[in-house]
């Protein structure tokens, strides 16, 4: 039995474990990955005592200072289930295994959001991907769709525009993005951009072929001849595991109030997960520290 | 003990292929690494390879492995 199970291994899962480290708990901390969504970005600029730093590298000096603490890691395991039976929770990974602990702290972050249309999961790696900045290079020469109306698709197909032969910008909704990256996309002579189009189908043999969408305006199909698809529509949280045990908001996020309690007695939430305004590093490893010297708190208490 | 042939298919910008590199040097294992931004076929060797378009790919010996998977670099590392 753990005092403390962290749940996620991103800024804020890794804060929390270092803060409980360092009021002694007995502490376990299960991720699926090290860094979260932090290995989905290029650079930070915007993260005390770093004035411009790798994701990447962040993340090593991240794990390297967890890793001086005396808290067990289970990295590369999912929790896919929690409940709390007479008093203690129970963490049960995708293999079954079960972890027992007295307080519990979430900091799962969020994932990207998928378009849910045919021929999506199967060619997951096979031209479609959810990491424009890992693979999009991979595509260059290539004719690619970017999906999505924000910052982020617009980024992408700024970024895409100078490698591949041509690129189709497909968004559901008007451009939301910022219009100074949007006014960039005009200066490129090998995009096209779909507004209010709906994405219906991707198609292929072995790899991405098409994608057929929809313009939602005048009800006409379109097939695009691609073979790169960038999806980039948003993220959604990784809650799953807890939507039996609390009520979720409407954006599938974990309510807590400012010191990271959930609804539940002893199961805190941190970071992305929550519906704590704004989702940045520095904010999800404040909110991390915050949740364990509760957590600690709560401990205290019981004892 | 034989040294394993690392390689390595990565882009520069890919954060999870920086972090896949930084481990093998931290573990001080050489590897060769192929820029599938720059490189056309070794971008096709990639994909025909692993048969997705996904990086990095870490191939050790004959093991192919897609994405930054420590557990499984070092069960394959391990002599």
């Amino acid at each position: 039995m753990y005092e403390l199970i962290i749940i996620g291994g991103g800024p804020a899962g890794l804060a929390a474990g270092i803060y409980a480290a360092r009021k002694q708990l007995k502490t376990l901390l299960i991720s699926s990955d090290i860094g979260g969504q932090v290995n989905w970005t290029l650079g930070v600029e915007n993260y005390l005592g770093y004035q411009f730093i790798e994701g990447a590298e962040l993340i090593d000096k991240f794990s390297a200072q967890a890793s001086q603490y005396p808290i067990e890691q289970k990295i590369g395991e999912k929790i896919t289930k929690l409940d709390k039976v007479e008093g203690i929770f129970e963490a049960e990974t995708e293999s079954g295994e079960k972890y027992l602990a007295q307080t519990i702290i979430l900091a799962t972050g969020k994932k990207p959001r998928k378009l849910n249309i045919p021929g999506e999961d199967k060619y997951i790696g096979k031209g479609v991907t959810y990491c424009s900045i890992c693979d999009g290079p991979v595509f260059s020469g290539q004719r690619v769709a970017v999906i999505g109306g924000g910052n982020s698709a617009i980024e992408a197909a700024l970024d895409m525009v100078k490698i591949a032969e041509h690129v189709d910008l497909v968004s559901l909704t008007p451009l939301t993005g910022d219009v100074i990256l949007a006014n960039k996309l005009s200066d490129a002579s090998n995009l096209n951009i779909f507004t209010e189009c709906q994405t219906e189908k991707i198609e292929g043999h072995d790899f991405v072929q098409g994608l057929i969408i929809k313009d939602l305006k005048s009800g006409t199909g379109k097939r695009l001849e691609v073979s790169g698809i960038l999806i980039e529509i948003g993220l959604i949280p990784n809650s799953e595991q807890v939507k039996n045990l609390v009520k979720l908001n409407k954006m599938g996020e974990v309510p807590i109030n400012c010191s990271c309690e959930t609804e539940i007695p002893g199961l805190y939430a941190a970071g992305d997960v929550t519906n704590a305004p704004e989702k940045q590093i520095v904010i999800a490893a404040g909110e991390g520290a915050k949740a364990a010297l509760q957590a600690q708190r709560y401990l205290q208490r019981l004892s | 003990m034989t040294e394993k042939k690392v390689t390595i298919y990565s882009t520069p910008t890919c954060p999870f292929c920086k972090r896949a590199k930084t481990y093998l040097s931290g573990k001080g294992i050489s590897y060769t690494d192929n820029n599938v931004a720059q490189d056309k076929d070794k971008a096709k060797e990639m994909v025909r390879l692993s048969g997705q378009m996904g990086v990095p790919v870490i191939i050790i010996d004959d093991e192919i492995i897609v994405g930054f998977n420590q557990t499984l670099l070092d069960k394959l590392l391990a002599v």
